[in-house]
């Protein structure tokens, strides 16, 4: 905690330096630790802007409501279950994780990060099945 | 509407089912003919006069259900076991043909077992969806899957009739249905090659192995696979359950029938918006269910154990 041997030396700008002090002695340590840590910094702030993106399926009458899904990189898609029977998520290919078995009012959520075209099933149902759609997050304007 | 196929199939005699009191359908197999007896004193009578074998079958408790459509499925599974229990002949054991629990949670399972242990009987289990649901998918194996090969298939033996349980409610692909799967067909394969083709067969396993209703999911992938194995044998019944109500068809020498459950009815094919659990008043649902009274019809035991109708 090098920062904390700073305050000592005190005049009215003792609050300002001190915080210039510990953002510097912070962001050195950031430095030194890792660069994910250096990312983190830096990228939790900017997309702190712009709310994580999320989207939602309904799962209703052994039905996903969309069926398909079109979402950009980086959304959370949650589906829940409105049925009177339970049903679970899972990716045709396995490109995903499953979802435990979601009983009435249960949800899951998984976020996709990946662009690409993401099919799913109900593995309990296996009739029932929907796609998700992911576009890159940014770049769509250079199209 | 069931009755469209099911038309040319009341009048065979080759073999005429009956569900009994939907508890359970309590099938005879006299002479390699199974016939299943709604009436128990038909059943009595035709085991003081024919060395026969009498099995029960229970489908569907999803113990554990508590949704509108029955909320406390546990409780008319106890019902269907004290219908069991009072009847005149006991069976010489029970199938159940999946969906024991409806979540797959230990309880559930306990609370199961709990209850059909009341019956006293042998109970050989397959699996249904319902009953592969933990996150680790173990329980139903670590439970009912002593001495089965797979995820829980196995056969056996009894009173001169072959007994195949097969699992048909794993691996599932997207877009598809029921599904045995290339080891378990294998398996199949193997296990009738030294019979002789006038042992009685039974199939069973929990989603039908015909297609009844495949937009609903009611039918398996592979099954057409599975019978071509059976085509030899002069007497082959495939029992199931998954669709929770009666339904019937004769196809040479196969019968196919599925069990009502204990739980809740569902539609019939294509007459509601899914498959899921099917509201019904208060006062029809124990006769969806099928457990209504045992009626014993003395004066017409003989004839009824055969041509005996659904309802009395």
């Amino acid at each position: 905690m090098a920062a904390q041997s700073e305050p000592e030396t005190g005049n009215e700008d003792t609050v300002t330096a001190i915080s210039n002090t510990v953002r510097s002695a912070l962001l050195a340590a950031a430095l030194g630790a890792a660069t994910a840590t250096i990312l983190a910094a830096v990228v939790i702030p900017t997309s702190a802007q712009n709310a994580a993106p999320a989207s939602a399926v309904s799962i209703d009458n052994f039905t996903f409501t969309p069926a398909s899904l079109t979402v950009k990189a980086g959304t959370t898609v949650t589906w829940t279950n409105r049925d009177d029977i339970p049903h679970g998520i899972g990716s045709a290919d396995n490109s995903f994780k499953r979802s435990n078995a979601l009983d009435t009012d249960d949800a899951f959520s998984f976020t996709f990060t990946t662009p690409g075209t993401y099919k799913y099933f109900c593995y309990i149902h296996p009739h029932m099945v929907g796609t998700v759609v992911v576009e890159a997050a940014s770049g769509s304007n250079t199209q | 509407m069931g009755s469209d196929r099911d038309d040319g199939v009341s009048r065979r005699k080759v073999l005429e089912c009956m569900t009994w009191a939907g508890t359970g359908v309590l099938w005879t197999i006299s002479g390699g003919v199974p016939h299943s007896l709604g009436i128990m004193g038909e059943a009595q009578a035709q085991a003081q006069t024919v060395k026969s074998l009498t099995f029960l079958q229970l489908s569907d408790s999803h113990v554990g259900f508590d949704k509108p459509a029955n909320p406390n499925a546990l409780g008319t599974l106890e019902e269907a076991i004290v219908k069991v229990n009072a009847m005149p002949i006991k069976p010489a054991f029970a199938i159940h043909t999946g969906d024991i629990s409806h979540l797959s949670t230990a309880q559930q399972f306990d609370d199961a077992d709990r209850i059909i242990s009341q019956s006293r009987l042998d109970v050989h289990y397959v699996p249904g969806e319902h009953d592969f649901l933990d996150p680790d998918q173990k329980f139903y194996k670590d439970r009912y899957g002593r001495g089965t090969k797979g995820a829980g298939w196995y056969s056996f033996d009894a009173s001169g009739v072959h007994f195949i349980g097969l699992v048909n409610v794993v691996n599932l692909k997207a877009g598809g249905l029921g599904d045995l799967g290339a080891d378990q067909l294998e398996w199949l394969e193997d296990d009738v090659k030294h019979l002789s083709a006038s042992t009685p067969i039974v199939l069973f396993a929990h989603i039908p192995l015909w297609s009844i209703y495949p937009d609903w999911g009611w039918g398996t992938d592979d099954a057409a696979q599975a019978l071509s194995y059976l085509k030899r044998f002069g007497s082959v019944t495939v029992l199931n359950g998954h669709i929770h109500q009666v339904m019937q068809k004769v196809e040479g020498n196969v019968t196919f029938h599925t069990a009502r459950s204990t739980a809740f009815p569902q539609p019939a094919p294509g007459q509601g918006p899914s498959p899921g659990p099917m509201k019904v008043p208060e006062e029809q649902l124990r006769t969806m269910l099928g457990i209504a009274n045992v009626t014993f019809k003395q004066n017409e035991q003989r004839l009824a154990i055969i041509d005996s109708p659904l309802k009395t």
